[in-house]
């Protein structure tokens, strides 16, 4: 089963994860239509929007962290954590 | 804004997202996966962690050709977005000729990338090339097998060659959307012609070079075939852009591991420059009220 596409146990929950979180975001929008609201960024941005830029600016810090501090990410997926968390509330 | 009631029309995107996912979503998870292991072929996979990441991150390599890239890309822009406007205001407006001059614009844009390298790899030679042949009988040292300017000097004015007439027809759309009425308000204000240029046609171009821009900065940091078709990469490394090292990890050394790694750091730059322009192209309609 896992080696159709060379699947790999982590890299299968972190597609399960991103899967996850876009369901749960459809699901949300579904349920809780929004209406846009302009942040930090001084542009009109959504939920979405939001999830999007949290995802993007997560890959950049992680690769960031490798290239200058190390292979142990589980420090920097807690700055992802705090960068998500400012995204929702500021941008 | 108002609410959406009815979600159900998102099922008609039910087959946009199908298509997208076995033409794009699949074989980006399996880049993902190879970028995590090692391979010797045979669809035997080992698991290699984020050891091709750090790799590459501290790899010289890497940086200088991404270096080269932005230098490319940023030159390319340079010349072709003036120059591209520059040949716009100069185009006949109406009849004959703007139809002549459209044809001839749009010429460049047909013929396949390919062949594009093909005719200037052939242009540049010294010895059965027009122009390399005329530069050598003027006296000037001008060899792109061998001198690296002279290889960035070719291949940017291939692209230049090749592509300032997208950005002219764009903008030359752009400038007949124009309504007369405005020129009329200019001519009556007594405006000059750099007036006219700055706050009106300029202002009006906006949208459009936002495009041709995102175009060009892609496509421009995505080229691979042109350069190696004229010069392989060289000489030596000096026109190895991004995407012909990336072959030439993936194809040439069979390194699948490092070559998925380089592929995806390679698309994350692009989605994000993407989402720059995206945003602040949408950001512009709005302002304009679109």
């Amino acid at each position: 089963m896992m080696g159709w596409m060379a699947w790999t146990l982590p890299t299968a929950i972190f597609f399960a994860v991103i899967g996850a979180l876009l369901l749960i975001m459809s699901v949300l929008a579904i349920r809780y239509p929004e209406t846009p609201r302009m942040g930090i960024l001084r542009m009109e941005t959504t939920r979405g929007d939001r999830l999007f830029i949290t995802l993007l600016g997560s890959a950049f810090i992680c690769l960031a962290w490798l290239g200058l501090v190390g292979e142990n990410l589980w420090w920097v997926l807690g700055v992802c954590f705090v960068y998500a968390l400012a995204v929702f509330r500021w941008v | 804004m108002e609410k959406t009631l009815n979600q159900k029309a998102w099922f008609l995107v039910l087959p946009v997202f199908l298509l997208v996912a076995f033409s794009a979503v699949i074989p980006l998870m399996t880049v993902v996966n190879y970028s995590l292991q090692d391979t010797f072929g045979n669809n035997k996979f080992f698991w290699a962690g984020l050891e091709w990441y750090t790799e590459l991150l501290h790899s010289e390599r890497l940086w200088s050709a991404f270096g080269r890239q932005i230098i490319f890309s940023a030159i390319i822009l340079a010349i072709e977005v003036p120059l591209g406007v520059f040949v716009a205001l100069n185009m006949p407006k109406k009849g004959v000729w703007a139809s002549l001059c459209l044809v001839l614009m749009a010429l460049p844009l047909l013929i396949p990338w390919n062949v594009v390298g093909t005719i200037w790899q052939i242009f540049g030679r010294v010895d059965i090339g027009l122009l390399g042949h005329t530069l050598a009988a003027l006296g000037i040292d001008y060899n792109y097998t061998r001198d690296p300017l002279a290889a960035w000097i070719t291949i940017i004015t291939m692209d230049v060659w090749h592509w300032t007439s997208l950005v002219a027809l764009l903008s030359y759309a752009g400038l007949q959307s124009i309504p007369e009425a405005y020129y009329q308000a200019a001519k009556i204000d007594q405006a000059s012609r750099w007036s006219v240029f700055w706050f009106i046609e300029l202002p009006k171009m906006q949208g459009v070079l936002m495009i041709a821009i995102l175009i060009r900065f892609m496509d421009s940091f995505m080229i691979y075939t042109e350069p190696f078709v004229v010069t392989g990469g060289g000489p030596g490394n000096a026109t190895t852009f991004l995407s012909i090292d990336l072959v030439k990890m993936a194809l040439g050394q069979f390194d699948l591991g490092p070559a998925a790694a380089f592929s995806l750091m390679y698309f994350l730059v692009v989605m994000l420059v993407s989402w720059v322009f995206y945003t602040v192209m949408t950001n512009l309609d709005k302002k304009a009220g679109y």
